[in-house]
């Protein structure tokens, strides 16, 4: 354990190129489709559960669990959505498994509906991934004419109508309720859970909504067994996950890590270390709505129940890092504009919370900020955090929050009353 | 509108396409922008108030309201692009193009926005030039793809 792997063994990223429906069949690719429709749903939850597998796309949820919630459910008629809204800053993966493994993905949405009782979906792809949302087009037809998806899959009576859906540049919508919004015509706007989407989703219609990376899971899960995907990660943790790892390194890129590795040793290992006479400041974990930690909080295994301990934001699995020659500041600002050009403006923390914080980020770069600037910055940011509406603003104030713990003397230090010719003329 | 028609037989129903189709008429037109003949136009076929689908159109940065130019130029400035020195790109471009973001230049041809992430952070900093994206640039290079485009459209209309 906390070794790197010998091979991907879920991705398949190596070879780093377009698996098509031949390939992936030669590579035991809809043999769990089978086995899970011959064995069915009960014994294939069964095995999902067993393995552990939680929601990759930031909430960590387990999946089981989420499946179970639909089929307690007495309405027949039932949704499943892929959320492929990848729009988090430093993450790549969805991305990577959208166009390398269309069919891995199209196994493991398909294996999931039969799971849920879902028998129509939706692939909601942002905007911005063109080519991901060709590939998977053709994919899905593909698979419809070979009898993967459509009426009557290979030849089980089950059927899964599945559509694409592209987003059209909102952030937000990778929250699962605007989503919902986002398909159903209106603004990508959140509405208030409960109920939950498993309850009331889709036109109030009960609706599985599962991130690329944990449906791209489930076939090899159902193919090779729980136990063989718990043989990989901890036991709180089981498997692997997709690190998108850019910034200050050698290497960046994606690469499959299983659980248990801490972040030093992911940075080191995968990403080569710091550049060449440079150490490193902080880290970004989690993407513009992660946390971003000192050096010495990298001996942090990369594990739900460690992480969520020391505060650490696993999210989408972007580790983006900071060299010695980087403000602090700077990169805090320039999440806190994207978070306001991404606030859908619906409740107040998040909209004038942030606003507020860039005006004081503004203050503190130009030099002109004063102590009592940052305490204020602290208490808008708890603002930001308790009060917002949604996911959004109430993860936005973290790089604000673990910055202020973190850094706080690199803000006391831009702050106009702390500098020495301050001092002096207050003396004088 | 045949772009209505498509988007409606593709997915065999009409409650989900607003967005959909929006997309589609934009994506058709050959200024990038959805017109208020073609707000009207929609929501006549699809029997829904014009004001909603404003209300949709707007929330949306990828959908403008205003006529856009033939190539769209969307710059990421998230944190791994901004550290790679997307600031140098940008002078660039604009420099380039003399314009600055949401704009178009006066011929037409060039459009250039900012875009949130385009996951492309292994090779930032990274722009998108229509559908293709382009990483590990430097400013001379973002100028070259600019030139390539603009020679490309001269030779269509000497053609």
């Amino acid at each position: 354990m906390n070794k790197m792997l010998d091979d991907d063994q879920i991705f398949n990223i190596s070879p780093g190129r377009h698996v098509d429906l031949d390939h992936h069949c030669q590579n035991g690719g809809y043999s769990a489709l089978a086995k899970a429709l011959a064995q069915g749903p009960e014994t294939s939850l069964k095995e999902i559960l067993d393995a552990g597998l939680r929601g990759r796309g930031g909430a960590a949820f387990p999946t089981a669990e989420k499946i179970k919630m639909l089929r307690a459910n007495t309405e027949k008629l039932r949704y499943i959505i892929c959320n492929a809204d990848e729009g988090e800053p430093g993450t790549f993966k969805d991305r990577f498994i959208m166009t390398h493994i269309p069919f891995q993905l199209l196994e493991g949405i398909t294996i999931a509906a039969f799971m849920a009782g879902a028998s129509e979906g939706y692939i909601y792809v942002r905007h911005e991934y063109p080519e991901a949302q060709k590939i998977l087009h053709e994919s899905i037809e593909e698979a419809e004419r070979r009898g993967f998806l459509g009426d009557n899959i290979l030849g089980s009576g089950f059927s899964l109508s599945l559509k694409l859906f592209s987003g059209a540049g909102s952030y937000l919508c990778g929250e699962e309720t605007a989503l919902i919004s986002s398909i159903e015509g209106k603004k990508g706007r959140p509405r208030l859970k409960p109920p939950y989407p498993t309850q009331a989703g889709l036109w109030q219609k009960p609706t599985l909504i599962n991130n690329v990376e944990t449906l791209a899971n489930i076939p090899k899960i159902i193919e090779k067994s729980a136990s063989w995907y718990r043989s990989f990660g901890t036991p709180d943790s089981p498997g692997t996950k997709l690190i998108s790892l850019s910034g200050d390194v050698q290497n960046r890129g994606l690469f499959e890590v299983p659980f248990g590795m801490t972040f030093a040793q992911i940075i080191n290992e995968y990403g080569g270390g710091a550049k060449t006479g440079k150490a490193i400041k902080a880290v970004n974990i989690g993407g513009a709505s992660g946390v971003l930690i000192p050096p010495e909080m990298l001996f942090t295994p990369l594990e739900y129940l460690a992480c969520a301990k020391t505060g650490i934001t696993i999210g989408s699995g972007a580790i983006f890092v900071l060299d010695d020659t980087r403000s602090i500041l700077s990169n805090v600002q320039n999440r806190l504009r994207f978070f306001l050009h991404e606030s859908c403006g619906k409740c107040t923390p998040c909209r004038e919370g942030l606003r507020q914080a860039n005006l004081i980020l503004d203050r503190l770069l130009a030099g002109e900020a004063v102590r009592q600037d940052v305490s204020t910055l602290e208490r808008y940011t708890r603002a930001i955090q308790e009060a917002s509406f949604c996911g959004l603003g109430q993860a936005a104030g973290n790089s604000l929050r673990s910055s202020l713990a973190y850094y706080r003397d690199e803000y006391l230090a831009s702050c106009r009353d702390n500098k020495p010719s301050f001092i002096e003329e207050e003396t004088a | 509108m045949t772009a209505i028609k498509e988007v409606v037989n593709w997915f065999g129903k009409k409650e989900a396409l607003l967005l959909q189709v929006i997309l589609a008429v934009q994506d058709a037109d050959p200024q990038n922008h959805l017109s208020e003949e073609a707000v009207n136009e929609i929501s006549r076929e699809m029997n829904i108030s014009r004001s909603r689908v404003y209300s949709t159109a707007s929330f949306y940065s990828e959908i403008s309201l205003k006529p856009r130019g033939i190539h769209i130029i969307r710059i990421c400035t998230n944190a791994p692009c901004e550290n790679a020195n997307k600031a140098s790109i940008l002078a660039a471009i604009k420099q380039e193009l003399g314009i600055k973001i949401g704009q178009t230049t006066a011929d037409g041809l060039f459009s250039l926005e900012s875009v949130n992430c385009l996951g492309a952070c292994y090779m930032s900093p990274a722009i998108k030039i229509d559908d293709a994206v382009y990483g590990d640039l430097t400013p001379e290079a973002a100028v070259a793809i600019i030139r390539d485009l603009r020679k490309e459209y001269q030779d269509e209309q000497n053609a």
